[in-house]
């Protein structure tokens, strides 16, 4: 409550501020994420990702278009996609071109729908739509429009590349896939299915079931389970409380193979498995931040670091997104008409801070980029996540990461 | 049927830890007959006073101090805040704890913030106890059997042996005639409800690196534990044991083995509609136990309360 309040102030006061003094000159992208309830943790972490890439990322290079400045203005949608809509029209009033928003696939269908509606009535101040984080991938195939663009890789990409490093492990025969019932847990399972029965036909799936999502106190006799199947690989969606719970259970009653995750990082949840996880956490993500990819990747995470200690960078992505987005503006020569923008973001190549390179696929908006397997480790960490010690560090990589992979999207282009 | 051994020690470990839960509970409410809608609120501030402690001195003085903290801050509840909302009748008291149950989980975001919280075993018990069948039952677990069982001999010692235990069972149902004998009765309550709360706090330590330290973990057990006290009934010390046991039992059962609804319904005679997919009856068809598991205690519940509504070991009439 009371982060959200401060936020709200300083949000106001900072707008005030510019409204005065260099109103002309900011370009404001608002940000629609969790800043109170449950997830507010998450929100508050890459709401603290987006100010700092915009500041020292942009900013403090001197700005775009010969000096405009970015600005985040965050607006707390509590995740719920009613109260989204009602975040983006304010952003929309207050004359915002640009909408960043990641957590909940469900948010994100509801906002795409949204602005491609609002886009259509009112051709004179359209926005854009960047979706830094919901991996649903409907979004960029049947719901795809112009104005979403995806920086994440989807939770189809992810499990290729997943299913990928499994495939290459001769010693892989039997998999065990579990996950909370909804439908991101039912899409991770759908698409580990399908790929390992593409890749790996030998593969024995020995268990695919869901439990109820946060309602489960104690993952024992779904571990039990696990044992008793001799699986040796585990492959889980699970965030939050249920992947530490689902993790802890099953390498507490003597499992020791891999368990591949999504989201088994950052959060509190890396210091909380510590020791234990070393040697089977595994965990698909974009942006390496273990080893670092480059110098200018360290100066970033120290400085990020000097000014959030208590703060991780979770969300790699967060700085393309923004770094991007600059280049568009600057290439479309205007940050008021969002056309030429979303064209110039198209097809844009980009050298990503976290190494190795990016593309915006035209076809449907979804970012190519390297997908990482990271490990859960406390050797070799650079910089560790929750100040713990432990962080995550790339063993494989799969560089850009399903650059063919068909999509349904049929995009309507202004 | 090395599996059936493992999960009677699974199901053992979480019904011990429901009962330690439970046994406070009923026992205030025996007393008072207020339900402490804050109970799991203390367990929850056992778990952070003991990873508080942990830091500083260690899981042991953690486990011996944050109990007794949580103790004297529940006694302080009783003293300060039931005591006085009392008189107005049980609605407000419900009220009051009610939203102590909130303010406590707020205070706990507050302080801690919302993430988990690394509160760990000690080291001298993280190790394989034993292992059936590849199965292994970690030392943590064995301990988690042993403080419970010592916990429940301790109290069912205290309540029927001694002389305190003698006044408490007496204020149960004479609460008039004990005062008129010359006990200090309030004196009573404000003790029953700290050793209530001191055991929440026990369960909430030793709980806390199993089922990890989170603002929603008090949400979470809080609602089996009502369920627990109304199965075994309510006031009964025996009761809350044996429901929490079954409770144990019956989840860990029905979460490890996968049994389908399917074969149920086919056992009982039903054909299986051809076009599952588009019946109406599909949802029925694809439960398995696993899915149901943690509303089954629900269901007894209600069954309990339409033929037993006293519970299994409650003594009052319906």
């Amino acid at each position: 409550m009371r982060k959200s309040i401060t936020l709200g102030v300083a949000a106001a006061l900072t707008l005030s501020v510019s409204s005065f003094s260099v109103a002309a000159d900011t370009i404001k992208i608002a940000f629609i994420d969790p800043l109170s309830g449950p997830f507010a943790g998450t929100g508050v972490n890459g709401l603290h990702q987006y100010e700092f890439a915009a500041e020292e990322l942009v900013n403090k290079k001197g700005g775009v278009l010969g000096g405009d400045m970015f600005e985040i203005v965050a607006f707390d949608n509590k995740i719920s996609p009613k109260e989204s809509l009602i975040q983006l029209q304010v952003a929309i009033d207050q004359g915002i071109r640009y909408i960043a928003q990641g957590n909940s696939s469900g948010v994100a269908n509801a906002l795409t729908e949204a602005i491609d509606k609002h886009n259509r009535r009112n051709p004179e101040d359209r926005v854009l739509f960047l979706n830094y984080s919901a991996v649903d991938p409907a979004l960029t195939n049947d719901k795809c429009n112009f104005w979403h663009f995806r920086f994440d890789a989807n939770a189809d990409i992810k499990m290729d590349a997943l299913t990928d490093v499994i495939a290459e492990d001769t010693g892989i025969t039997k998999v065990y896939i579990i996950g909370q019932d909804y439908s991101f847990g039912k899409a991770v399972a759908a698409a580990a299915v399908r790929f390992i029965g593409e890749k790996r036909p030998d593969i024995e799936i020995v268990g695919n079931e869901l439990h109820p999502i946060g309602k489960v106190k104690d993952f024992t006799p779904y571990s039990r389970k696990i044992m008793a199947a001799e699986t040796d690989a585990i492959i889980t969606g699970n965030w939050g409380a249920d992947m530490l719970g689902l993790g802890k259970s099953v390498l507490e009653n003597g499992y020791e193979g891999p368990i591949f995750t999504y989201y088994a990082a950052a959060d509190g949840i890396t210091a909380a498995f510590g020791e234990t996880g070393e040697g089977s956490l595994r965990l698909v993500a974009e942006g390496q931040i273990n080893p670092p990819a480059s110098d200018a990747a360290a100066a970033y995470y120290e400085s990020f670091k000097a000014k959030y200690p208590d703060g991780n960078i979770s969300q790699a992505r967060i700085t393309n997104v923004i770094e991007m987005l600059a280049k568009a503006i600057e290439e479309a020569g205007t940050a008021t008409d969002v056309v030429p923008v979303a064209y110039a973001l198209e097809g844009m190549e980009h050298e990503s801070l976290w190494g190795g390179s990016v593309k915006m696929r035209e076809v449907d908006h979804q970012l190519i980029q390297d997908v990482h397997i990271h490990a859960h480790t406390g050797d070799d960490i650079t910089f560790d996540y929750d100040n713990s010690g432990f962080g995550i560090k790339v063993e494989n990589t799969v560089t850009m990461a399903a650059m063919d992979s068909p999509t349904t999207c049929n995009m309507r282009r202004p | 049927m090395d599996l059936i051994l493992v999960n009677l020690i699974d199901g053992l470990v979480t019904g011990l830890l429901l009962f330690m839960l439970s046994a406070g509970l009923t026992l205030i409410f025996s007393m008072m007959g207020v339900l402490n809608f804050a109970h799991a609120s203390f367990y929850m501030l056992g778990a952070y006073f003991a990873f508080q402690i942990s830091m500083a001195l260690g899981f042991w003085m953690g486990l011996l101090l944050a109990p007794l903290i949580v103790g004297v801050l529940g006694a302080g509840v009783e003293r300060y805040g039931l005591r006085r909302v009392h008189q107005y009748g049980h609605v407000p008291e419900l009220i009051f704890t009610f939203g102590l149950a909130l303010l406590i989980e707020e205070l706990v975001q507050f302080i801690w913030g919302k993430n988990q919280m690394p509160y760990e075993a000690p080291e001298i018990l993280q190790f394989t106890a034993f292992a059936i069948a590849g199965n292994s039952i970690p030392a943590y677990k064995i301990f988690m059997i042993f403080i419970s069982v010592i916990i429940f001999i301790g109290l069912l010692w205290v309540l029927t042996r001694t002389r305190v235990g003698m006044i408490i069972q007496a204020a149960l149902t004479y609460p008039k005639t004990v005062e008129a004998l010359g006990h200090n009765v309030p004196l009573i309550f404000m003790g029953v409800f700290g050793v209530g709360t001191a055991l929440a706090g026990v369960a909430g330590v030793i709980a806390g690196p199993v089922l990890g330290t989170f603002p929603g973990m008090a949400f979470v057990l809080g609602s089996i534990v009502f369920v627990t006290i109304v199965i075994g009934g309510l006031g009964s010390l025996w009761g809350a044991l044996v429901a929490s046991l079954l409770i144990g039992w019956m989840t860990t059962f029905a979460k490890s083995y996968n049994l389908r609804m399917e074969d149920l319904l086919t056992w009982l005679g039903f054909t299986k509609p051809e076009n599952i997919w588009d019946s109406a009856w599909r949802d029925l068809w694809t439960i398995t136990s696993p899915q149901i598991a943690d509303i089954l205690p629900y269901i007894l519940m209600v069954l309990i309360l339409i033929f037993r509504p006293y519970g299994l070991f409650g003594k009052r009439d319906a």
